[in-house]
């Protein structure tokens, strides 16, 4: 349940990011669209943090330590939200193309939280 | 769609201020300050974690760490902030950074024995997608971009 949440977000905001991207290329800035597309990513985002601090309740533990997990997922969890409000006081192009490193930098983190969390709970 | 806010309003909140500070936050700027955001989350807590834990291991790279994580707090607080003496203070900082990022990485790769773990700057900042490197030298740029809009 984790690793598949986890892979669905690697690709969710890589197509996020280069969703953003287009739209920066054409020099515009973030749209009503836009914000929904990073809603979602969000909802998945918490997702994955309640089924993670659920699975750490059960017992589980990540392979490369607790405090680490826990540190990546809150990361994850702020990254879009935070681009995307960001984007909000620049209304340009550059808005958009802050929201698409923001979800370059939630798939890095993604990435991260799949060798952290390991095998044990595959 | 209805329009949102535009970049004066998000200023507005300043604007009680004796002389309104230039703003470094627009354009390109947005994402720097972005990317500094980031990378400075990444370096305080990792600092913060390795310190905290197991900092007899390897006081060398943790105190490095340390020591980055500041210059990116500074720099990212001197961004928010805007204004002419901030931006001179970025700039010393990311002279300072990239220094840092040369001088680390360039050590990492001549004497690997002396790091038992990595830091934010190891490798020319390598596991962090060589953004460490690239910041300071963007950031500079932007900072001179800027000089004299005040």
């Amino acid at each position: 349940m984790l690793d598949a949440l986890t892979v669905a977000l690697g690709a969710a905001a890589l197509a996020l990011a280069a969703w953003c991207g287009f739209a920066a290329l054409r020099n515009q800035p973030t749209k009503d669209w836009h914000f929904i597309g990073m809603a979602v990513v969000t909802v998945l985002v918490l997702a994955q943090l309640v089924v993670g601090l659920v699975k750490l309740g059960s017992g589980e533990r990540p392979e490369q330590g607790t405090v680490l997990f826990v540190a990546y997922l809150l990361g994850a969890f702020a990254a879009v939200p935070a681009a995307g409000l960001l984007s909000l006081t620049e209304r340009t192009k550059w808005g958009s193309v802050t929201v698409a490193a923001g979800a370059v930098v939630l798939a890095v983190l993604e990435v991260r939280l799949y060798d952290i969390w390991g095998t044990a709970g595959a | 769609m209805p329009d949102l806010p535009d970049t004066d309003s998000a200023t507005a909140g300043t604007a009680g201020a004796p002389a309104r500070r230039e703003r470094l936050v627009s354009g390109p700027g947005l994402l720097l300050v972005w990317l500094y955001g980031v990378i400075t989350v990444g370096a305080v807590s990792r600092s913060a974690y390795q310190i905290s834990t197991e900092f007899d291991r390897a006081p060398l790279p943790y105190s490095l760490s340390a020591l980055a994580a500041l210059v990116y707090v500074f720099i990212t607080y001197s961004l928010v902030r805007g204004g002419e003496t901030a931006r001179k203070a970025a700039r010393v900082c990311c002279a300072a950074e990239l220094t840092g990022v040369l001088v680390v990485g360039t050590w990492t790769v001549v004497r690997p024995e002396a790091f038992p773990d990595t830091t934010v700057w190891s490798q020319f900042g390598m596991g962090y997608l060589f953004i460490p490197v690239i910041l300071p030298v963007t950031g500079m740029l932007w900072l001179r971009a800027k000089r004299g809009q005040v």
